[in-house]
């Protein structure tokens, strides 16, 4: 950490973080990689639509579903009530699919594939061998064999290039695989519950995937099993003028868990690039779904030229009693954010979680948050949400928390912590509150210094000092969020321990 | 992308997956001019009026679907003609009642010159909207001017619409502080009154004004109070508005305040079918102080209660100090709303900006609706917010029961506890204490059971 800091930086807000922020604005994994591609024409049409479908040999039904959507998308407006700011998107001037042409015969296995592909993987650090040792993280090899394990599904532009550890998690009932795959292996399952949580006409961008999305990931976990190993997806944007639609699907039948990490990077190019996924999460009763994503995709230079414009719809559906899901991101890439991983409560006494750290520098605009969403009794919520601004970045932080007059007795708990660093940035809150019922509580605050009372009590207890006590006690938040994300992700994990929300606005 | 400049947008709804647009009723906005019978000739307003009237022709009135109407049906105050009511009975005593003061009566909006004292006030110059029209006024260089700067980033047609076509409002320019308030009554005339009225008030530097504000007008009724604080200006405002019937009104104040100044605001809102208060307060100068509250009784007994207090306070300059404090007490299927939000410009460092809405519940049919906001472009600031929703406490209605006190008279204990953050603000201890006595009448009276 020796980068030059050339700002004032205010009493209060720790070095260390403004360091740690400033370091991240330079961009590890710009790199690209040379291969040969098969492109679709470039533009968007029911053509293309239906080439996506061909490309991945699908059912008619599938061919049906998408062309609804597309015909659905074309009567939509893009909204535009972000505070985002960007050009207007011609989505006739982008690229709907591109396929690496090694993928043209899918490969039996990975040993299969391209070796150029897997070196990519291997670059990003990303263990597409099941035997293989996470990349760059100490002490990986201590780690008890069970412990490091985490099966990966790889997602290359517009397709899966493979998925580790099938043939185990199959032995538990567990399904991994491509989402293309699963629409071909398993179409009960995916017609029972696709659009199921985000329907085809959800909104622009989702109704846009819903026609062009070429792949993603596909979990299904039984009845009462726990998944024996983490389950990740690696998106790698590579190709030129290309977007990536991708769509992911998760059903956790019912006392079953699973906890599934996504990490996502693209080479640095002076061009924006289109991503606009969708993610479902459909849990049963009793069961549990823990998503964790480290957002890195290529943020834009420090002029703010290029960088991925990133749309995307996540949604967790707690369909019956007891289900639980948790949502935990860290943002940093991007030039453009726009997402709001969401819970729907709908089973008495569900629960839903929602921590966030947003990172926005040089130029990047981050508009982020949640929705809970309480329609069944009994059901619990936290939101912790800490946006950094550095540059001149703008994060926002947007969120819904709404208790329908069925919701009786559930609880929400919103904090909301934001850090600006230099006086070029900004940094908002949007926060909607909806109570519709007397026996709910709900409580959203803005402050550094609310943190929890029993916490602070125990740390004051033992002979700290309040701010001290806060101070751990926040920092205290990032590590537990840091260190629920994979291994793969550890290493930027361990730069981030660093960032401390001190000297907060609120 | 490179593009630093302030970007606020307000106007279109917020969360993915909702539909699009401001959904502008065809037509509706000429019928609702037609009815109005606009001032065909005035005199210094004239230029703002047609000035107001282009803004709000440009930005047309709200629909179901914009975003700054997400909590409160503007159809009421879309219609043409508001919708007759009966004239109520008043059957207590004025709040403000035994003070001295200085009184201005309107009735549906209009100067009632038998009604109120004198206009001569030391160190303030009275005069009303209607009269000064005709001879020109100090006031010229003000009226429609910061409703027309509060226009962004927002649009408020209400306000726009009020500039071209309110007729009467009280003049005050203070250059010494009086010594005695300023009481504004409004009453009741016609059973079917659109009223509309328009204040503009100036305090010059250093001096200090109290303005004190009760009753209603019209079946529905359109305020809007332009306010400008001089340097080490002054300014007080404490309204009661308590509606016995199921009326329409919308009111805006538009606060301007200078370096060293300082702005208070509470109102007490007690019934109303839908009552919507906006304030719009630009903090100009270094070192200037603005506070703004509100307590809201919400009974949807007698008819369907719904309260809307939107709030927009910017920071423009070093070391201001701003206060939002929203208190509703809802019951029987009542509807209270907040929105309110904090920006805070480039620069305006050292900022120290406070916002807390709270509601409490009183039974499963009410419902509080808040949308807390904050826009920060400054590093060097203190923002905070809180917004929390819940019943009455248990506990401590038990443990005010397990001394002795009846239930009902309990509620009304902690009932006017859950107020008091509000009612602080009122800085007069006389009439905050008016105002806990009026309180607890209405309370004990429209008890819960």
């Amino acid at each position: 950490m020796n980068a030059t800091i050339d700002l004032d930086v205010r009493e209060g807000v720790d070095r260390e973080t403004v360091e740690t922020v400033q370091n991240m604005g330079s961009y590890k994994y710009g790199w690209d990689t040379e291969i040969e591609m098969d492109y679709a024409p470039k533009g968007l049409n029911e053509d293309i639509v239906r080439l996506i479908s061909q490309k991945n040999d699908e059912p008619e039904w599938m061919l049906d579903w998408r062309l609804e959507a597309f015909r659905r998308w074309q009567t939509m407006t893009e909204p535009r009530w972000a505070m985002l700011n960007y050009p207007v998107i011609d989505y006739q001037d982008q690229y709907y699919y591109a396929r690496p042409k090694s993928m043209e015969i899918k490969p039996r296995s990975l040993d299969e594939v391209d070796p150029k592909l897997l070196a990519t993987y291997e670059k990003l650090g990303i263990p597409l061998k099941e035997q293989m040792i996470l990349a760059g993280v100490e002490g990986a090899e201590d780690a008890p064999a069970e412990g490091r394990r985490v099966a990966v599904d790889a997602v290359f532009d517009s397709v899966s290039v493979g998925t580790t550890f099938k043939d185990e998690l199959a032995k538990a009932g567990v399904i991994f695989c491509s989402i293309s795959e699963a629409i071909r292996e398993h179409p009960d399952l995916v017609k029972k519950y696709l659009g199921s949580v985000v329907p085809q006409s959800d909104n622009f961008f989702a109704t846009l995937n819903s026609a062009v999305f070429s792949d993603g990931s596909f979990v299904y976990v039984p009845k009462g099993v726990k998944c024996p190993m983490e389950l990740s997806t690696y998106f790698r944007i590579n190709a030129e003028n290309t977007g990536q639609f991708e769509r992911t699907l998760i059903i956790a039948d019912q006392g079953s868990y699973v906890s599934y990490l996504e990490g996502c990077t693209a080479p640095k190019r002076d061009t924006n690039q289109l991503h606009a996924a969708v993610v479902e999460i459909v849990i049963l009763q009793d069961a549990e779904v823990k998503y964790s994503t480290v957002q890195n995709w290529f943020p834009g230079d420090e002029n703010g030229k290029g960088g991925i414009y990133n749309f995307v719809t996540k949604r967790a559906d707690c369909r019956e009693a007891r289900a639980k899901v948790m949502w935990t991101q860290v943002e940093t890439g991007s030039a453009i954010t726009w997402k709001y991983p969401s819970c729907i409560l709908r089973g008495d006494e569900s629960q839903g979680e929602f921590y966030s750290i947003a990172i926005a520098n040089n130029w990047q605009q981050a508009d982020t948050g949640t929705k809970m969403i309480h329609l069944g009794k009994n059901t619990r919520s936290r939101i912790v949400s800490k946006g950094i601004s550095a540059g001149h970045a703008q994060n926002t932080y947007r969120g819904l928390v709404s208790m329908h007059p069925r919701a009786t007795n559930s609880r929400n708990y919103t904090q909301c912590d934001s850090l600006l660093i230099g006086d070029k940035c900004g940094a908002h809150t949007v926060p909607y509150i909806e109570v519709k019922n007397t026996s709910s509580r709900v409580e959203h605050e803005a402050t550094t210094s609310k943190v929890d009372d029993d916490q602070l009590f125990y740390c004051r207890s033992r002979g700290m000092d309040e701010e001290e006590a806060v101070a751990l006690v926040v920092n205290g938040f990032c590590r537990e969020v840091l260190q629920a994300l994979p291994m793969e992700f550890a290493m930027e994990a361990q730069s981030l321990v660093a960032i401390s929300l001190e000297g907060s606005v609120g | 992308m490179a593009d630093t400049a302030i970007r606020t947008k307000d106007q279109t709804p917020t969360i993915e997956g909702m539909a699009e647009g401001m959904a502008k009723p065809a037509g509706a906005l000429d019928a609702r001019l037609a009815a109005l019978n606009l001032p065909q000739q005035g005199g210094f307003s004239a230029r703002a009026r047609q000035d107001a009237l282009g803004r709000l022709r440009a930005m047309g009135l709200p629909g179901p679907r914009d975003e700054y109407w997400r909590y409160t049906d503007p159809r009421g105050f879309n219609a043409p003609v508001p919708q007759a009511l009966p004239i109520p009975h008043a059957d207590e005593t004025p709040l403000f009642d035994g003070l001295d003061k200085l009184t201005l009566v309107f009735v549906d909006g209009a100067f009632d010159e038998a009604a109120s004292d004198d206009l001569a006030l030391d160190g303030v110059e009275i005069a009303t909207l209607a009269q000064a029209d005709t001879v020109g006024s100090w006031a010229a260089d003000l009226y429609g001017v910061l409703e027309s700067a509060g226009q962004t980033p927002v649009k408020r047609p209400f306000a726009a619409l009020n500039t071209a076509a309110a007729r009467d409002g009280v003049l005050i320019r203070v250059t010494r502080t009086p010594s005695r308030p300023i009481h504004v009554v409004h009453r009741r005339g016609a059973t079917d009154a659109d009223a509309m009225w328009h204040h503009v008030i100036r305090v010059e530097q250093g001096a200090e004004l109290t303005l004190l504000e009760t009753g209603m007008s019209g079946a529905r009724s359109n305020g809007v109070i332009e306010v400008d604080v001089a340097r080490g200006g002054k300014f007080h405002h404490v309204a009661s508005k308590r509606a016995v019937d199921p009326k329409v009104g919308i009111s805006h104040v538009f606060a301007r305040i200078a370096s060293q100044a300082q702005f208070k605001s509470f109102t007490l809102s007690v019934n109303g079918t839908v009552m919507r208060n906006e304030a719009v307060i630009d903090i100009a100068g270094d070192d200037a102080v603005a506070h703004i509250a509100a307590a809201v009784l919400g009974d949807g007994e007698q008819a369907p209660f719904h309260h809307d207090d939107t709030v927009f306070i910017t920071h423009g300059a070093e070391r201001c100090e701003s206060r939002q404090v929203f208190k509703k007490v809802l019951k029987n299927g009542a509807t209270g709303v907040f929105q309110g939000k904090i920006l805070v410009k480039p620069g305006a460092q050292k900022t120290d900006g406070y916002q807390i809405s709270q509601a409490l519940l009183l039974d499963e049919r009410s419902q509080f609706l808040a949308k807390p906001e904050l826009e920060i472009y400054a590093d060097d600031v203190k923002c905070s917010h809180g917004s929390t929703t819940g019943a009455i406490d248990d506990e401590a209605l038990f443990y005010l029961r397990s001394r002795g006190v009846p239930r009902e008279r309990a509620i009304v204990f902690l009932v006017l506890s859950f107020l008091a953050d509000a009612l602080a603000e009122v800085e007069d201890e006389g009439l905050r204490d008016r105002i806990y006595e009026r309180l607890d009448v209405w309370l004990t009276l429209n008890a819960v059971h």
